[in-house]
């Protein structure tokens, strides 16, 4: 995702840590019922109007009114309720403008709001319909987090680090395409449901470490896409309970948030695993993760993500960097290649070698991926470690320079820079 | 819902035709337009002439400008198109996985609100 440049000071980040704290409470509470009422209303809308675009934007407004009138008046007793008036009546509003909309605004006039939950169906309805592949990646993330999610779109835009405008206009023309080539707002068919659900789950791992990476350098934001993601990912999970993956991705977010507090120092700075500091995991956290990592195991059909979700259970139970059960990894490594072999997981295999076969053997792997990770920053910082390991520091210092040239991430600039400094 | 399904092609015709492999790929062909033809699937389809053989009507200023050549050279070039009548775009893409031709397909719903 194109992220223009952006660097802040330590300092920054520290003020931004103090903020995102103080976050109110009533902020968390807006946020909390955006999540459950969002998906629903877009959901209910879409049946009673059978029009996508419509449906979906007059949610987004009636969010937008709210984060205007709540903050005075408070957060209304039926907040669903409330938003699902405001939205209809916005609905009203734009179908009067045309003769032939007569039918759908004495729907819309006639119907009470459902004090029913709408059915779970629903909102996974929804969630694969942002996430179809005929639409831009880019787009399937933004699309979900504004009908599923209750994002608003400067929201998502602060969050990918693009203009508001860049923003609306990915958002219009998705939606223009889910309308003018009907991508239809139903599930995949059972023989579709498995590279559906692959593209679902792809959307929300992109969504868990756009927020996950940044997170030590975000300035004050209302609402955490890290968390958003791990909620997502949890909702489709329970909405398909015989979908194993899906469990394993929750687990995978799980077990990194676990350790999330240790990813970064007092002054905002970013710490790798090596040398964090292990006390300050969520034990209770890593504990969760791996139980649910269990029981998708269950179900006995590995894929992907149960994969690296284990890999990652692998790292928390350890007790130090040292004493981290590489072989084991490895071997999780090489079945994750054989699920799809590519130079990023070699690449994370090699790292995971070097610690019993030497990093001589390990630089001999990482150099086999030069030409197929030419541009990405962390194959030339992962080269840059074991060529100190092997004695080499000028041509560590060489490919950590390339690494900086590469990285976009402030966080992982930081570290960069001062590692080139010592 | 009507759709057209344009199908990339590297060669042109000519080259497709002198090529041995080709006449069990135009059997399969012609069999899976029957069948969805059949089924009501696909209301038209042709195979075009190459681009050597295409003309180019540009406008310039609002003047038509006759031009040699198709309006895009690239090194796919569209080799015929099938238009399709179903349900949504997962049912022609449905139908477009299925294309024995082993070129790419491009899906793109075709206008269907008549002038008012």
């Amino acid at each position: 995702m194109a992220r223009p440049d952006q660097r802040r000071s330590p300092a920054d980040c520290r003020q931004s840590a103090e903020l995102s704290e103080t976050r109110s409470a009533a902020d968390a509470a807006v946020v909390a019922v955006f999540r459950e009422e969002a998906g629903r209303l877009t959901g209910a809308l879409m049946r009673m109007l059978g029009d996508f675009d419509l449906a979906e934007e007059v949610v987004q407004d009636s969010i937008v009114a709210a984060l205007e009138k709540w903050p005075s008046q408070g957060i209304p007793d039926k907040p669903g309720a409330w938003l699902m008036t405001t939205a209809k009546r916005r609905a009203i509003d734009i179908l009067r403008r045309d003769q032939r909309h007569q039918e759908k605004i004495a729907l819309l006039e006639r119907s009470i709001v459902p004090s029913e939950p709408v059915e779970a169906d629903d909102r996974l309805r929804l969630i694969f319909t942002c996430c179809h592949p005929a639409l831009a990646q880019e787009a399937q993330v933004a699309l979900t987090l504004r009908a599923v999610a209750g994002f608003t779109t400067p929201e998502i835009a602060a969050a990918f680090l693009v203009t508001e405008a860049t923003m609306a206009q990915r958002i219009v023309r998705a939606k223009r395409k889910i309308v003018a080539a009907h991508i239809p707002y139903r599930m995949p068919k059972e023989n579709e449901i498995a590279g559906r659900l692959d593209a679902v789950l792809a959307v929300l791992y992109l969504m868990f470490n756009e927020g996950y990476l940044s997170r030590g350098t975000q300035v004050a934001m209302r609402r955490d896409l890290a968390e958003d993601a791990i909620w997502l990912t949890r909702l489709v999970a329970q909405l398909m309970p015989d979908q194993p993956e899906a469990i394993g991705l929750v687990a995978l977010m799980q077990l990194h948030l676990a350790r999330a507090r240790a990813r970064f120092d007092e002054s905002g700075e970013m710490v790798l695993l090596p040398d964090q500091d292990r006390n300050l995991w969520d034990q209770a956290g890593i504990a969760g993760g791996i139980k649910l990592l269990e029981s998708g195991g269950a179900m006995r059909a590995p894929g992907p993500y149960q994969l690296q979700a284990a890999i990652a259970a692998l790292h928390s139970e350890a007790r130090s960097w040292a004493e981290t059960d590489w072989h084991q990894i490895v071997l999780l490594y090489d079945a994750l290649l054989r699920w799809s072999d590519s130079p990023v997981i070699r690449l994370n295999r090699a790292v995971a070698v070097s610690h019993f076969a030497g990093p001589e053997i390990a630089l001999g792997e990482v150099n086999d991926l030069a030409i197929a990770l030419s541009e990405y920053h962390l194959f030339h910082s992962t080269r840059a470690e074991l060529l100190d390991q092997v004695g080499e520091p000028a041509l560590a210092r060489e490919a950590r320079l390339r690494a900086l040239d590469l990285c976009q991430n402030p966080a992982e600039r930081s570290l960069l820079e001062r590692k080139l400094k010592t | 819902m009507k759709y057209v399904l344009l199908f990339g092609g590297t060669m042109e015709p000519e080259e497709r035709a002198k090529n041995p492999e080709m006449a069990a790929a135009y059997e399969r062909i012609t069999k899976w337009f029957d069948d969805y033809g059949r089924a009501g699937k696909i209301v038209s389809g042709q195979e075009l002439q190459g681009t050597q053989t295409a003309t180019t009507v540009r406008f310039k200023d609002g003047k038509p400008m006759v031009v040699d050549g198709p309006f895009i050279e690239a090194k796919e070039v569209i080799g015929g198109f099938a238009v399709l009548d179903v349900a949504d775009l997962d049912e022609a893409l449905e139908i477009a996985k299925t294309w024995p031709g082993q070129t790419s397909v491009e899906v793109r719903p075709i206008v269907d609100n008549p002038p008012s």
